[in-house]
C-alpha cells in the first residue's frame, strides 16, 4: 500500500516538475541545454555525434591499414607527415598496423556500434515511443553520456603515448595484453585501453538500468507491452543483455589489471619472453580470459544488432504501409536471441583445445540461433510482400539491412560448425562474416534510423539525392569489400597479417587485396558525403511542415515538430491500439492515440 | 495481440503505472543487483575453474586459524565471528526498513546506526585478517601456504583470496557509506517530509545483497 502512495507522490512531483519546467525555459543557458543536458533527446544527439567522430576515426584507421594491405610495396610520404615514426619513409610500420587494426575494432564495436547506435536510439526513441516525458532518471542518463565521453578521451589519449596504443587485437587476449614486455602496445597503451573500457562499462550500466526502468515503468496509459513498437522491444532486450554481460567483462578486466600491475597469475602460466627470460607466473590460464571475454563478447554482437533489427522492423512496416508481419513472433524471436546470446560464447573458442564434446553442444546452441533469425528475416520479407513501398533513404537502408543480415547470417551457419571452424578460424572468412552480419548490417540499421528519425531530431529532412547516392555506393561497396574476403578465407588466408605478398600461398590475392582497398577508399569518401549531408541539413535542410511526415502510427509523431524538454506540451496522450495499424479498413494508417471505433474489423 | 485479455483481467501491464507497483529507483536497484551478481558470479566461477584445474590447494583450516589475542590453532573461528557480525547487521537493516514503513524515525536512526557499526566492525575484522596474512607473507603474487599434501602451492590461492574478498570488502565499504548518507538524510527529516522511507528500503536491498554475496565468498574460500 505504501508503494501506491509513493508512486502517486512520485507521479505528482514529476508532473509538477515539468509543469514548472515549461515556465522556466528561458533560464536554460548553453551549458544546461547543450552540454550537461538532462533532456533525453539532447543526450541522444550527443551520443550520435560522438559516435560519428569515432566512426570517422575508426573508419580512417581501416583506410590506413587497407592501404598497407592493398599497396604493401608503395610508399606514401604523406603518411609520415601524419603518423611520424609510425610510418617511416611513408610505410606503415608493423607495430602501427597492429595498433590500427586493434583500435579500429575496439572503437567500432564499442564506441560506434554500442554507444553510438543503442546510446543514440535508446535515448531518443524510448521516452518518445512509450509516451514518457523523459528517462526514469535523467541525471543518470546524463552521467552515462559523460562516462562515455571520459572513456572516449582516455581511449583517444592512448593513441598519443610514446609506446603507442594497444596493438594485441580488440579481444585483448592475454598473455599479450597482460605483459608489458610482450609488445610496445602492451605497455601504457594497454593500461589506458583498460581504463577506457572500464569507464565504458560504467556508462553502459547507467544507461541500461535507465532504459529498462523507463520501458517497464513509464509507459503511458494504454501502452501495454504488446502494443509497444518493436524498436522498444529490441532496445529493451539490448539493455538487458548489456546489464547482464558487461559486468562479466568487467570482472575479466579486473583480473587482467591485477595480472598486469600486481604480480598475479590469473591468466599467466609457464611463459618465456625472449628479452626477459622465464617468468615466475604459474597456475593461471589464458583460456579463462577468453571465457570471461566471450561471455560478454557474444551478447555484445546482439547488443549491436538488436537495435538495428528493431528500427528496421519499424521502418519497413511504416514505409510498406502494412502491419509488421508476425508481431508476436518478432518479440518471441528477439527473446529467443537474447537468451541464446548467453549460451553460445564458446563457439569463438573451438580451436582453444576445448573438449570436442562440449564444442558439439555449443555448435547445437549456435545453430539454434538460425531459427529466430530466420523467423525475423521471413517476417521482414513478408512485411515487404505486396506492400505499397515508399523508397525513402531510410527504407532503402532498412532493406539493405535485411539483405546484409541474410548474406552474413548464412556464413554464420558455416562458422558455427566446429569442424568447419577448424579450417576457417582466424581467416578472412571470419572477417567477412562478422563485418557483414554485425558491422555493416548494424551500420545500415543506424543509417536507416538516422534518415527516418532525422525530421524528429532536427525538424528538417536530410537531402534525398545525397541519401540515395550514399545508399547505393555503400551497399555495392559493402559487398565488393567483404564478398571477396570469403574466397580469401576459404583459401586459408589468415587475418591480422601485415603483408601477404611475401607468402607464396597468398601472392595470388595481391590484386584482389588492392581492389578491396580501392573500394574501401571510395566507400569511406561516401560516408563523408553522408556526414556533410547530416550537418548541412541540421541548419539548411528542407523544413518539416507537418507533425507526422511519414504518416506513421507511433507516439513520437504526436509531439510538436520540435518538441521541448518534456516532449508533449499538454497531457501525455493515451494509447488505444498497437503500433502497426497500417492499411486497415481502407485507412492508410491509424495513429496509436486514435480510440478504437465500433466499425473496426479487428483490434490489437 | 492478446492484449485485450491483459488489459481487462489485470491492468498492471496496461501502461500508465508500474507493472511491479514499484517506483523506478527500486526497479533499477533490482536490475543493478542482478548485474552485480554477474560480476561476483564471474569472479567465483573464475576462481572455481582455476582451483579445479590446479593439482593442489592450501587447506583453509590451516590458513585461517588465528584469532586476535588468542593466537593460532583456532580454525575458522575468526571468520565465523565476521560472518556473524555481517548477518546481525542484516537483521538490524531489516529492522530499520521495518521502522521506516511505520514512519518511526527513531527506530530508523537506531537501527541504521547499528547497521553502520556492524559494517564497520566487519571491515575492521577484514583489515585485521588481511594484515595478519600479510605478515605471514601472503599478498597478491605471494603465497606462503603449502598445499594440503605439503607440496608447493601456486600463488593463485592468495591472488583470488585478496581480489575477491577485497572486491566484496569494497562493496561493504560502499554500503556503509550509503548507510551513513541515509542516516544523515534521516536526521535531516528528508524522509519525514517526503512521507516515506523508500530510500532506506533501497539501501537495504543493497546491504542484504552484499551479505548474501559474503555467504558465497565465505563458502568458496573458507569452507570448501
Amino acid at each position: 500500500m505504501s508503494n501506491e502512495a509513493v508512486l502517486h507522490a512520485h507521479e505528482v512531483s514529476h508532473d509538477v516538475h515539468h509543469g514548472g519546467h515549461d515556465g522556466h525555459h528561458h533560464h536554460e543557458n548553453f551549458i544546461t541545454k547543450y552540454v550537461f543536458s538532462q533532456d533525453h533527446k539532447m543526450i541522444a544527439k550527443q551520443f550520435l555525434i560522438t559516435g560519428m567522430v569515432w566512426a570517422v576515426l575508426g573508419g580512417l584507421m581501416s583506410v590506413l591499414f587497407r592501404l598497407q594491405l592493398g599497396y604493401p610495396e608503395a610508399s606514401f610520404p604523406w603518411l609520415e607527415d601524419i603518423l611520424g615514426k609510425w610510418a617511416k619513409g611513408g610505410h606503415i610500420s608493423a607495430e602501427a598496423y597492429y595498433a590500427l587494426v586493434t583500435t579500429h575494432g575496439t572503437v567500432l564495436v564499442f564506441f560506434v556500434l554500442t554507444a553510438g547506435l543503442s546510446g543514440t536510439f535508446s535515448n531518443f526513441l524510448i521516452p518518445l515511443q512509450v509516451g514518457a516525458r523523459d528517462m526514469a532518471s535523467p541525471l543518470m542518463n546524463m552521467l552515462s553520456y559523460w562516462f562515455f565521453f571520459l572513456a572516449s578521451i582516455v581511449m583517444l589519449s592512448s593513441m598519443f603515448v610514446e609506446t603507442g596504443p594497444f596493438s594485441g587485437g580488440w579481444t585483448a587476449y592475454p598473455p599479450l595484453s597482460a605483459l608489458g614486455d610482450a609488445s610496445p602496445g602492451s605497455k601504457t597503451g594497454m593500461d589506458l585501453w583498460l581504463i577506457a573500457m572500464a569507464l565504458f562499462v560504467v556508462s553502459q550500466l547507467l544507461a541500461g538500468l535507465n532504459y529498462i526502468a523507463t520501458i517497464l515503468n513509464m509507459r503511458t496509459k494504454g501502452m501495454s507491452m504488446t502494443r509497444l513498437p518493436l524498436t522498444i522491444w529490441a532496445l529493451f532486450f539490448t539493455a538487458v543483455l548489456g546489464v547482464l554481460s558487461f559486468p562479466v567483462l568487467f570482472s575479466g578486466f579486473i583480473l587482467l589489471i591485477f595480472d598486469r600491475n600486481f604480480g598475479t597469475s590469473f591468466y599467466l602460466s609457464d611463459i618465456f619472453i625472449s628479452s626477459v627470460g622465464a617468468l615466475p607466473n604459474e597456475g593461471g590460464s589464458a583460456i579463462l580470459y577468453q571465457h570471461l571475454f566471450w561471455f560478454l563478447g557474444h551478447p555484445e554482437v546482439y547488443i549491436i544488432l538488436l537495435p538495428a533489427m528493431g528500427m528496421v522492423s519499424e521502418i519497413l512496416s511504416t514505409n510498406s504501409r502494412k502491419p509488421i508481419f508476425g508481431y508476436m513472433a518478432m518479440i518471441g524471436s528477439l527473446f529467443a536471441i537474447a537468451i541464446l546470446a548467453f549460451l553460445v560464447w564458446a563457439h569463438h573458442m573451438f580451436v582453444t583445445g576445448l573438449n570436442p564434446f562440449l564444442g558439439s553442444i555449443f555448435v547445437l546452441l549456435t545453430l539454434l540461433i538460425a531459427v529466430p533469425s530466420a523467423i525475423k528475416v521471413f517476417n521482414w520479407l513478408t512485411t515487404l510482400w505486396r506492400g505499397n513501398i515508399r523508397f525513402t533513404p531510410g527504407m532503402l537502408f532498412a532493406i539493405g539491412f535485411v539483405s546484409l543480415f541474410i548474406s552474413g547470417g548464412l556464413t554464420g551457419i558455416w562458422l558455427g560448425n566446429s569442424a568447419l571452424d577448424i579450417h576457417l578460424h582466424d581467416t578472412y572468412f571470419v572477417i567477412a562474416h562478422f563485418h557483414i552480419v554485425m558491422g555493416v548490417a548494424s551500420m545500415f540499421g543506424m543509417f536507416a534510423g538516422i534518415y527516418h528519425w532525422y525530421p524528429k531530431m532536427y525538424g528538417r529532412f536530410m537531402n534525398n539525392t545525397l541519401g540515395y547516392i550514399h545508399f547505393w555506393v555503400t551497399i555495392a561497396g559493402a559487398y565488393l569489400i567483404f564478398w571477396p574476403m570469403h574466397y580469401e578465407g576459404l583459401a586459408g588466408m589468415p587475418r591480422r597479417y601485415y603483408d601477404y605478398s611475401v607468402w607464396e600461398s597468398f601472392k595470388q590475392f595481391v590484386e584482389l587485396n588492392r581492389f578491396i582497398s580501392t573500394v574501401v577508399i571510395i566507400v569511406f569518401a561516401v560516408q563523408l558525403l553522408f556526414l556533410a549531408n547530416f550537418f548541412y541539413s541540421i541548419w539548411k535542410g528542407r523544413k518539416v511542415t507537418t507533425q507526422n511526415p511519414w504518416e506513421s502510427t507511433t507516439l513520437e509523431w504526436t509531439t510538436p515538430i520540435r518538441p521541448g524538454h518534456g516532449n508533449w506540451p499538454g497531457e501525455i496522450p493515451e494509447v488505444h491500439r498497437w503500433a502497426y495499424d497500417y492499411g486497415k479498413d481502407g485507412k492508410s494508417f491509424i495513429p496509436q492515440t486514435t480510440p478504437v471505433g465500433d466499425d473496426e474489423s479487428e483490434h490489437h | 495481440m492478446a492484449t485485450t485479455t491483459a488489459t481487462t483481467a489485470t491492468k498492471w501491464w496496461g501502461g500508465g503505472k508500474s507493472p511491479f507497483n514499484v517506483e523506478y529507483g527500486k526497479l533499477m536497484m533490482w536490475y543493478f543487483l542482478m548485474s552485480d551478481a554477474f560480476t561476483f558470479g564471474a569472479f567465483l566461477i573464475a576462481y572455481g575453474t582455476t582451483r579445479f584445474a590446479t593439482n593442489g590447494w592450501p587447506d583453509p583450516n590451516h590458513v585461517f586459524n588465528s584469532f586476535p589475542g588468542l593466537g593460532g590453532g583456532l580454525p575458522l573461528l575468526f571468520v565465523s565471528l565476521m560472518t556473524f557480525i555481517l548477518i546481525i547487521s542484516s537483521v538490524t537493516m531489516v529492522l530499520a526498513v521495518h521502522a521506516g514503513h511505520q514512519m518511526n524515525k527513531r527506530g530508523v536512526v537506531i537501527n541504521l546506526v547499528l547497521t553502520i557499526i556492524g559494517g564497520l566492525a566487519f571491515l575492521s575484522c577484514q583489515a585485521w585478517e588481511w594484515t595478519h596474512l600479510f605478515h605471514e607473507g601472503a599478498w597478491w603474487g605471494r603465497n606462503p601456504f603449502p598445499n594440503h599434501d605439503g607440496t608447493v602451492s601456486t600463488s593463485n590461492f592468495t591472488n583470488f583470496f585478496f581480489t575477491i574478498t577485497g572486491f566484496h570488502g569494497f562493496h561493504v565499504f560502499s554500503g556503509v557509506v550509503i548507510n551513513i548518507i541515509m542516516l544523515i538524510m534521516t536526521l535531516q527529516d528528508k524522509f519525514e517530509k517526503r512521507g516515506h522511507y523508500l530510500m532506506i528500503e533501497k539501501a537495504g536491498l543493497y546491504w542484504h545483497f552484499v551479505d548474501l554475496v559474503w555467504v558465497f565468498v565465505f563458502t568458496c574460500f573458507y569452507l570448501i
